[in-house]
């Protein structure tokens, strides 16, 4: 152990470790933050004093390029926009990896398990990044966010990664000929925009998670096809968070892996909503509203994605504080899926300034509906569809979901009664304890504030 | 089997179940910078870009590709880890 970057590299890996350690607590995840970083740091220097590395110039120029477009991206992007840039970030980790892949390919055409190691990181690396270009399109609303299906869909897309798997045997049993690796190539970056076409909105908490336990994987792949046991660990540890957290997801919307991918979620269905959105429903004014809440012990606010769209967080605050001084208890229930990424709500209403203490998980705070004054849902459907409980025909039958109905009031602020993105309709709208509240979540709530004081 | 891969495999085979462990303890809230604090781990692999675009005797095509994976691993580092930071600092107990 002579080398100064044999020891760089360990403290890298050590700090890796101990920063997703302490990331697990929101006392000492900024701690988290820091050591990541420097183990970063260390990989980087110890990298550049490597003696295999010998020109520097153009690394330098290209880091001082990538944090001068790094930087901004990170702190000019609303926080809304987590998801989106979360899905760009992806996209250069999963290039980068396939690159060096490539450059490692011809640089000298590798055999046996570094060949297998290379295809693996080199498919991963492409498939993932144009499956992240497409879901941060589709985040970002560039591209179609309803799920585009076609007759054969699935087929086609097995039978093209099939063609690509074999294509990866054929250089790794011999040396192919020099068609191969590009066509390779195409059929991993094809594959992944085929991968995003049909999935929707909201599964895409669970492909984003897929597809960081990709990344982490293509450099895992990349550790092994360079005998570099740092990327190794750092990729493994992605690829279990990633894995983990579309796990969580799944399990959230009580579906498969197989069938997020494969099952195009999301279509209409037309007939039971026609049938449905004939039966009347209670609206109610913004002063109705206030002055029930005026009158309320507890409430419980089910905040949704188009909370985020609305950018209502900001005067959610408002209310909850109103409502605080007046001695009423205000809570929020965070469902696992709720929003475009694990955990996004939990980030907006921290940028609220509400303090996560008064954050709870499904399981924790279900019970608590039953004994709750109000349940007051801002821009989540599927989420507290009580259909999930008993409607064996319901596309999200089985799906653990908030038990909102259960509250003594529920009032659902919605722009319209057009349902979601899913398509489903809701029965929770149509309940006797149910009030619908029309109108932007924004300026709704905004009004409630203002109407508060009278009462 | 080469002892250097044999070593590698030993590695994975504890970095796994270590990674499956840490981040199962990680509370729900905190998912989203989890997975913008892995997302930034993971563009370690700036390591064999930089390996591949500054090796002795680089073609001109391993330099390109090397020094484009560089700086879209940069992209990832920077911007993954001022992102988790960024979010962290919103992240408070209780009322003032």
């Amino acid at each position: 152990m002579e080398q100064i970057w044999q020891i760089a590299y360990i403290v890298a890996a050590l700090s890796i470790v101990g920063s997703i350690k302490w990331l697990s607590s929101p006392a000492t995840a900024r701690r988290g933050v820091m050591a990541g970083q420097f183990g970063m740091l260390f990989a980087v220097v110890g990298t550049l004093l490597r003696a295999e590395v010998v020109d520097y110039e153009w690394i330098l120029i290209s880091i001082f390029i990538g944090a001068a477009i790094g930087a901004p991206l990170a702190y000019l992007m609303p926080m809304t926009a987590v998801p989106q840039l979360t899905a760009l970030s992806h996209a250069f980790g999963a290039l980068a990896a396939a690159l060096v892949g490539t450059a490692e390919y011809y640089k000298n055409i590798p055999t046996g398990f570094t060949m297998t190691a290379l295809v693996i990181e080199t498919v991963l690396g492409y498939l993932t990044f144009t499956a992240s270009i497409m879901a941060f399109g589709k985040l970002q609303e560039i591209v179609p966010t309803r799920p585009i299906t076609y007759k054969g869909q699935n087929f086609v897309n097995i039978a093209l990664l099939l063609f690509a798997v074999s294509l990866g045997v054929w250089m790794i049993v011999e040396p192919a000929p020099s068609w191969v690796f590009p066509t390779f190539t195409g059929l991993s970056l094809l594959f992944g925009v085929l991968l995003i076409i049909p999935i929707g909105g909201g599964d895409m908490p669970t492909v984003i998670a897929l597809l960081n336990s990709y990344a982490g994987a293509a450099c895992a792949a990349m550790g092994f096809a360079l005998s570099n046991r740092l990327l190794i660990i750092a990729g493994a540890l992605n690829a279990a968070s990633g894995f983990i957290l579309s796990v969580i997801m799944c399990k959230a919307m009580n579906r498969s892996f197989l069938n997020v991918l494969f099952g195009a979620f999301g279509q209409v269905q037309e007939g039971a909503s026609a049938q449905m959105s004939t039966k009347p429903v209670h609206s109610a004014t913004a002063e109705d509203a206030a002055s029930i809440m005026a009158g309320a012990r507890k409430i419980i606010v089910v905040p949704g994605y188009g909370m985020a769209v609305a950018q209502a967080q900001h005067k959610l605050r408002e209310l909850t504080d109103a409502l605080t001084k007046r001695g009423v208890e205000v809570r929020f229930a965070i469902h696992p899926v709720a929003g475009r990424m694990p955990g996004h709500m939990n980030v907006l209403l921290a940028e609220a300034d509400i303090p996560y203490d008064k954050m709870h998980e499904m399981e924790d705070i279900n019970p608590d509906f039953a004994e709750a004054d109000i349940a007051l849902v801002i821009g989540a459907n599927d989420v507290v569809n009580p259909a999930a409980r008993h409607d064996t025909a319901s596309p999200i039958f089985g799906m653990p979901i908030l038990d909102v109905d259960k509250a003594h009031t529920v009032m659902v602020i919605k722009r319209s009664m057009n349902p979601g993105f899913a398509g489903i309709d809701n029965e929770l709208y149509y309940m006797d304890r149910t009030l619908m509240l029309f109108g932007d979540a924004k300026s709704f709530v905004a009004e409630i504030v203002k109407e508060l004081p009278a009462h | 089997m080469s002892p250097e891969i044999e070593m590698s495999l030993y590695v994975l085979i504890l970095a796994v179940p270590l990674g499956l462990q840490l981040v199962q303890r990680v509370s729900p809230l905190l998912h989203t910078p989890l997975m913008s604090l892995t997302n930034a781990i993971s563009a370690i692999s700036v390591v064999g870009a930089i390996l591949v675009a500054g090796a002795a005797g680089a073609s001109k095509l391993s330099q390109v590709l090397g020094c484009v994976a560089v700086v879209a691993s940069t992209i990832n580092i920077v911007s993954g880890f001022l992102i988790t930071d960024r979010m962290l600092k919103m992240f408070r107990k209780k009322d003032k």
